[in-house]
């Protein structure tokens, strides 16, 4: 699948996709989007670069292993989940938030550090498992 | 809409249950992935199909002004869905794995750990 | 932050996985990480049971949202008790699989996801919301088959196949179940649900709705015509794995059975019988598997199956009385199922065979183990005053109160039957004289092992030998204990009231 228009298109797509993926999670909090669709959407744009480059290119263009970003998903993911414990005494998962909002991110909160950490294990578990599925066939 | 979900949801649990029952095992698969949409789909049917807005109360007053739709449905199977995926990943991966290993994919050739030793 | 003491077992599960995540490719350092984190693990898991003994239950809603509408964790007395014996069958397993599992499969991520598996577990006992209990499960599924498939042997594979489709058609009817529940009461928070189901004028869908459940976890604990799965795959991954799964993989089917039965539905005539049916079948079917078994893992799977015939019997027969003794079983077979699987695990590492036909001659080459491994084998069968009579006794005489003799008459059927297959065994693996068995090139014989590896390996089977032991000279404390359990699953007002903070 090396053609010319898919890995020209590839190159313009993956920085573009993966703006859209982050602008996916960070309104997700109000409106239809989140953690999960835009990790997915991230993941796609790694996927599509692979299918026009070659897998060894797109492992190239990440410098590190995928399975990588599980862990520290899971740890921003989990941090984000016990801070109320921490901090305010409150049980698990209460959100935190800050007062202001910011433009651009909106209100900031627990959550969204919980979105973001859901962001990172997704990319993280699909890539290491389209990578290691088409890297065995 | 109701009645049109319901048969799609009997449609789907039927073919799982039909796809299961095969030997091969990528049918196999194919199946648990329909019976997994049919349960999905059950829910959604279940909770209620409302159109409405969303269950927010405005901030100046106590009770809900207008129709809402139920949200905890759409969570739940989104939920559920999320579970599928790393199940079925997990699952192409497990049958790759056994084709390569046991060079078949049939599932009555599949009996050694049944066999009495 | 003591209020939100019920979390800290999930809390300290989490963060093992997370950190042993991040030093994924480093063994030595695994091992360690997961040993002492498992000390931790059982230090807060005792803090939780003691906290529960001594003030009741507890709840705390996630999040801060309101029952019935957040998630609400709940710690009675059975889901602390759980707690506990997890604890203390993860730190068992985590030192086994310290010592016994080689180094290749560890590299896959053995200790992570075993942690995650225990996390699984601590969640599924202290969920009070139905979906999120659906949650724990998949967790402890998906754990379980990348722990049942590590290796990738072929038996392995062909067992996972088998364990992996039952398991998922097994969520997929206990998510049906919810959908239909969710349909008919609107409600997914189990204490608010037994007000709301009892209210629902639909009976027939109420009934059809419980045996739903009934058959979910009836897959995912062994019960009778839904067993195939287990001695099918049990007996393929390494020992250690083999541990926790019979030690408490179906315990957990059975946990949300008792659950969900006590709780949610109440148990009417018909579906008290079909209880009953099923356990006497479970008892009789599991017996004579063992029966003609050779290898000892797999007579130790259909074992596992026999005795979930026992919990079913007490649950069947619906009275306080037999409740607690359907829990001490529990209590019983998680320490000494997990301990067994233990044993197995030795007897390969020193013999490099499963099979007892041509196994002999243990007892004149190790007698000291041999005395040692006579311990769970006899507590297993439950020759007084070891643990595991106690709670047929009082299986039996409230069979008797009840007049179930049907239920006596399987339940002593199964008691003799296991007792003539671990007789069996033992003449068969400890006291024959058997042929020299050929060595076996490239094994990780147990002799060769460093002395430090064998103590990882035998200290676990010590420990849990010393707590089955307690389990049977210490019978009454116990028995105080799953009569407590027995009591508060029977009136379940207080666990409603505390969680709906009436």
């Amino acid at each position: 699948m090396k053609t010319l228009i898919l890995r020209t298109a590839s190159n313009y797509m993956l920085p573009l996709l993966l703006v859209f993926s982050v602008f996916i999670l960070l309104r997700g909090h109000y409106l239809p989007g989140g953690g999960f669709v835009g990790g997915l959407i991230a993941s796609i744009a790694f996927v599509l670069h692979a299918f026009a480059n070659g897998l060894g290119d797109t492992r190239k263009l990440l410098k590190f292993h995928p399975g990588f970003l599980m862990p520290a998903g899971l740890s921003v993911a989990f941090l984000s989940g016990i801070s109320p414990i921490i901090f305010t005494g409150e049980p698990l998962m209460t959100g935190i938030w800050y007062p202001d909002s910011l433009p651009i991110v909106g209100n900031l909160g627990s959550a969204l550090f919980f979105d973001i950490g859901v962001y990172l294990v997704v990319l993280g578990v699909t890539l290491t498992i389209i990578f290691s599925i088409s890297e065995s066939a | 809409m109701e009645v049109l979900l319901a048969i799609i949801v009997g449609t789907l649990y039927a073919a799982g249950i039909y796809m299961i029952l095969r030997r091969s095992l990528v049918k196999l698969i194919i199946g648990i992935i329909l019976l997994g949409n049919g349960a999905n789909l059950l829910i959604f049917l279940l909770g209620r199909i409302a159109k409405g807005a969303p269950p927010i109360i405005p901030g100046d007053s106590k009770v809900f002004l207008e129709a809402y739709s139920d949200p905890l449905p759409q969570a739940l199977i989104l939920t559920a869905i999320v579970i599928s995926f790393g199940l079925q990943s997990f699952a192409i991966v497990l049958v790759k794995r056994a084709h390569k290993v046991v060079k078949t994919d049939d599932l009555d050739e599949m009996n050694a750990t049944d066999e009495y030793s | 932050m003591i209020q939100q003491l019920i979390f800290y077992p999930l809390i300290v599960q989490m963060l093992l996985a997370i950190v042993l995540m991040f030093v994924w490719s480093r063994i030595g350092w695994q091992r360690v990480i997961s040993i002492v984190g498992s000390v931790l693990n059982l230090g807060v898991a005792v803090w939780l049971f003691i906290s529960v003994w001594q003030n009741g239950t507890q709840a705390v809603q996630a999040g801060n949202w309101e029952a019935p509408f957040g998630i609400t964790f709940v710690a009675d007395t059975f889901a602390a008790t759980l707690v506990l014996l997890t604890a203390i069958a993860g730190l068992a397993v985590s030192s086994f699989s310290a010592g016994s599992v080689i180094s290749p499969r560890l590299k896959f991520g053995f200790f992570p996801i075993f942690h995650f598996l225990l996390l699984g577990l601590n969640g599924a006992f202290l969920t009070g919301d139905i979906f999120n209990l659906y949650v724990w499960f998949e967790i402890i599924i998906i754990t379980s088959f990348v722990l049942l498939t590590i290796g990738g042997e072929k038996a392995q594979l062909e067992g996972a196949v088998k364990y992996f489709t039952l398991n998922v058609l097994a969520s997929i009817v206990f998510l049906t179940a919810i959908a239909v529940l969710y349909g008919l009461t609107g409600s997914l928070n189990m204490a608010d649900l037994a007000s709301k189901v009892a209210a629902v004028e639909n009976r027939t869908l109420v009934q059809v709705n419980a045996l739903l459940f009934l058959v979910g976890f009836g897959i995912k604990s062994a019960l009778f015509p839904l067993y195939f799965w287990l001695p099918a795959s049990y007996h393929t991954p390494p020992s250690a794995v083999s541990a926790i799964f019979g030690g408490l993989l179906t315990k957990v089917g059975v946990y949300a059975l008792i659950r969900v039965f006590t709780l949610i539905f109440e148990v009417d005539p018909f579906l008290e019988n079909v209880l009953l049916a099923i356990a006497v079948l479970t008892l009789f079917s599991g017996a004579v598997g063992a029966i003609v078994q050779n290898n000892i893992r797999k007579i130790f799977s259909y074992l596992v199956i026999c005795h979930i015939g026992y919990m079913i019997a007490g649950l069947g027969m619906m009275t306080e009385a037999a409740i607690a003794g359907a829990i001490f079983y529990i209590i019983h077979d998680i320490m000494v199922k997990t301990n067994l699987f233990m044993v197995s695990g030795v007897i390969y590492k020193i013999k490099a065979n499963h099979n007892i036909k041509k196994l002999g001659d243990f007892y004149a080459d190790h007698p000291k183990l041999s005395l040692l491994f006579a311990i769970p084998l006899f507590s297993l069968v439950g020759i007084p005053p070891l643990s595991g009579f106690w709670p047929k006794l009082s299986l039996i005489s409230e069979g008797w109160n009840t007049e179930n003799f049907a239920v006596i008459a399987a339940i002593l059927f199964a008691s003799f039957i296991t007792l003539f297959v671990i007789v069996k065994l033992w003449g068969e693996v400890f006291w024959k004289t058997g042929a020299k068995l050929p060595e076996v090139r490239n094994f990780p014989y147990f002799n060769k092992l460093s002395k430090f590896r064998k103590t990882q390996m035998l200290a676990p089977i010590i420990f849990l030998a010393f707590v089955t032991l307690y389990l049977g000279f210490g019978a009454g404390n116990i028995q105080s204990l799953a009569e407590r359990i027995a009591f508060e699953l029977m009136d379940n007002q207080e666990y409603i009231n505390t969680v709906l903070r009436k």
